[in-house]
């Protein structure tokens, strides 16, 4: 009962998310939509805190007298490079805490903390401590009132757990009380923990392949620009010195990183305990929650294998590894699944190169292949499909679970298919229904940035473009084959796309073999471009 | 969408970015106390007495340890809670008894508390007790103190200052 409320609440602010993302879809494109890359858009933030702190440790005085001049000075002085360059430091810290907290929205909205995601959900929580200790911290190197107000506010905090022998608030009582070496204390966390977080962040990736770590290169100079933009429009600037003496007055509150300390305040020090360790037990814990049971992973048939490594190169979470292969052929490989890294898209079976429905042997066994939608299944699947076509101009479509539905396309002339991943097509199968009786085919799949399993519309792309294996075929009738990207829920989209490839063919009657090097994408979405260098991390 | 309204509503959205993050950057204001409010705030850090006193031990007990453990004074660990009180304009404002720290209950016996008051004229009485074996408070101070508006007073316990501390 609870999980069913949990599943429809979750299921209510997807619908409502994937609204707003549509919208960005409309005015970016699919693939410098920003909400489709905030992991990397939380890279590129880091790299400018990494890049901007540089120089700005080079020109902090960590006395107790000195902080507060240096930093100063760098606005006063120098507001054309340091200045610019402390407000990046500080705009960047705050956007990237903002993509960080979207980005763990977004995935955990899409369901994507369980099963063999749990891996880069669990490594995902700690990063968000690591980001807020680095900020805070960051915060008090100004030694102005804010930082003067946060400090003490953290060590009052800190001093509820009773583990401090003399309680933390004790170095912020009076102006005697803050020594040099405080601030080498601030200098050490505020350098270190960031480099814990970038240790961090190379686990929270390591079970992805290829992730994306730095946006498209439009999206990153967008980015870069609206926060220097800022910079120059309203440059970070400290607050009156830190006076011990006095409370400090109004504060222009940073609310990204600071917001539990007024809620420290309004509550208790207890209560925001409460509330953090409640919050980081339950995203430690959500991979526990139950979910749908995990699908049979792929299996290596090694008969048919022969150790190309296609899937391996494929796998968008490396769950495929090669070894040698047991017939004792002398620098042969097989593949073999890591059960709990498989996502069981079905990608593999797509790169196999023995998944080609030509081949003559009554049962189609490839060398590798998922056992709930096997290839020879969806050759079988094909051939009564295409045999129930009604009139001269059937058209097939294959589609996959995660995107648009494809089942609502079908009529008497069209025969849908609907596939875990549209990766896990081989394009040999395009080839074999226009030359079994179908006149078009329709590929769809996830919006680009949008695959569920990362990397199924990009390889679909670039193995229709020919440029990766297995390829299809140049020698099909140009305009027979269609490629459109549609979310779910843009059906009505895809049944227009649908009805165009009808009229095209019904317009032109295609029967003169027109050889092609790109396929055709439809503009529901942006075309995918293939081989932008550009990798989607989902 | 064309391409000069994506661009258009591109550099929007980049600009609501910048204005998200340029405004909670800095914005709301926050005040952490009322402006016509001061703050006092009472921190000690301070080990009280031991709650007995060395005895000798007798040579029957002495006979019992181990000859490298033959010491002749037992000298208990364990300290004296630190009980501390103070009176604002003759109103009890706070009573706590901080408990030493420790396992063997031989450490400091610490005190954090904030007492906002309104700014102006105040009479403080703090009292301090850190023997176990003495009745009442054997630290007293009375002072008449006149806080501006966002001043903090720090009352804190310094044996070598003789005591209580205002600062």
């Amino acid at each position: 009962m609870t999980m069913n409320l949990f599943d429809s609440t979750r299921s209510s602010a997807l619908i409502a998310y994937q609204r707003v993302e549509r919208g960005f879809d409309r005015v970016f494109g699919t693939a410098l939509n920003p909400w489709r890359h905030l992991g990397a858009l939380g890279f590129l933030f880091f790299w400018i805190i990494a890049v901007t702190g540089l120089y700005l440790y080079a020109a902090l005085d960590t006395s107790v007298d000195g902080v507060y001049r240096s930093i100063g000075r760098l606005s006063r002085e120098q507001w054309y490079a340091g200045g610019v360059l402390r407000s990046l430091h500080r705009y960047a810290a705050d956007a990237f805490v903002l993509v960080t907290l979207l980005h763990l929205l977004r995935e955990f909205l899409l369901g994507r903390y369980t099963g063999f995601r749990y891996f880069s959900w669990f490594t995902g929580v700690p990063l968000l401590w690591f980001i807020y200790i680095a900020g805070v911290v960051g915060i008090w190197l100004r030694w102005d009132q804010l930082a003067q107000f946060s400090a003490a506010a953290t060590a009052e905090w800190l001093d509820a757990l009773p583990v401090f022998a003399t309680p933390l608030i004790r170095n912020y009582l009076s102006t005697d009380a803050v020594s040099d070496r405080l601030f080498s204390l601030f200098v050490f966390v505020h350098i270190g923990v960031p480099l814990l977080l970038i240790f961090g962040l190379w686990f929270h990736i390591q079970r992805i392949s290829r992730a994306e770590v730095f946006p498209p290169f439009a999206l990153a100079v967008g980015s870069l620009l609206a926060i220097l933009a800022l910079s120059l429009a309203r440059p970070v600037a400290s607050q009156a010195a830190a006076d011990l003496s006095m409370v400090p007055g109004p504060l222009a509150l940073d609310w990204f990183y600071l917001f539990w300390q007024p809620l420290m305040y309004g509550t208790s020090a207890a209560a925001v305990w409460a509330f953090v360790t409640g919050a980081t037990l339950l995203l430690f814990l959500m991979p526990a929650l139950p979910h749908a049971a995990a699908s049979p992973i792929a299996e290596v048939h090694p008969d048919n294998c022969n150790g190309c490594r296609r899937c391996f190169e494929d796998c968008p979470y490396a769950a495929i590894v090669m070894t040698p292969h047991p017939g004792g052929f002398p620098g042969r490989q097989l593949a073999r699944v890591i059960p709990d890294l498989c996502a069981s898209c079905g990608i593999c079976a797509g790169s196999c190169p023995s998944s080609t429905p030509f081949r003559s042997a009554a049962e189609l066994v490839t060398g590798i292949d998922m056992p709930q939608m096997p290839i020879d299944g969806l050759r079988r699947a094909l051939e009564r499909g295409m045999a129930q076509f009604q009139g001269g101009n059937g058209i097939v479509v294959f589609g996959c679970d995660q995107g648009a539905n494809v089942a609502s396309l079908a009529g008497k002339d069209v025969a849908s298919f609907s596939l875990t991943c549209i990766g896990m097509l081989p394009p040999s199968f395009v080839e074999y229904a226009l030359r079994g009786g179908a006149k078009g085919v329709l590929v769809t799949g996830c919006r680009a940035g949008g695959c569920a399993f990362r990397l199924g519309n990009r390889w679909t792309e670039e193995r229709f473009a020919g440029m990766r294996e297995p390829h299809l075929r140049g020698s099909l009738p140009g305009k027979a084959l269609r490629v459109a990207w549609a979310s779910l829920g843009e059906e009505a989209e895809l049944s227009a796309v649908l009805d165009d490839l009808r009229q095209t063919l019904a317009a032109e009657r295609l029967h003169n073999a027109v050889p092609i090097s790109v396929p055709i994408a439809d503009q529901i979405a942006d075309p995918i471009v293939p081989s932008t260098g550009m990798t989607v991390h989902g | 969408m064309a391409r000069p309204i994506s661009w258009i509503g591109q550099a929007l959205l980049y600009g609501l970015f910048a204005l998200i993050i340029g405004y909670f950057s800095n914005s709301p204001p926050y005040r952490h106390l009322p402006a016509d409010q001061a703050l006092i705030k009472l921190s000690f850090s301070h080990e009280g007495k031991l709650v007995s006193p060395c005895r000798q031990r007798t040579a029957e007990e002495l006979e019992k340890l181990a000859p490298n453990m033959r010491a002749p004074m037992d000298c208990p660990r364990e300290r004296s809670p630190v009980t501390v009180e103070i009176d604002l304009d003759g109103t009890p404002a706070y009573r706590h008894v901080a408990m030493p720290s420790g396992l063997s209950k031989d450490g400091a016996s610490t005190v954090y508390h904030r007492i906002p008051v309104n700014s102006g004229e105040h009479r403080l009485a703090i009292r301090l007790n850190d023997d176990a074996r003495a009745m009442g408070f054997n630290y007293r101070r009375e002072e008449t103190v006149a806080l501006k508006p966002g001043k903090v007073l720090v009352i804190d316990f310094k044996q070598e200052a003789g005591g209580i501390t205002l600062q």
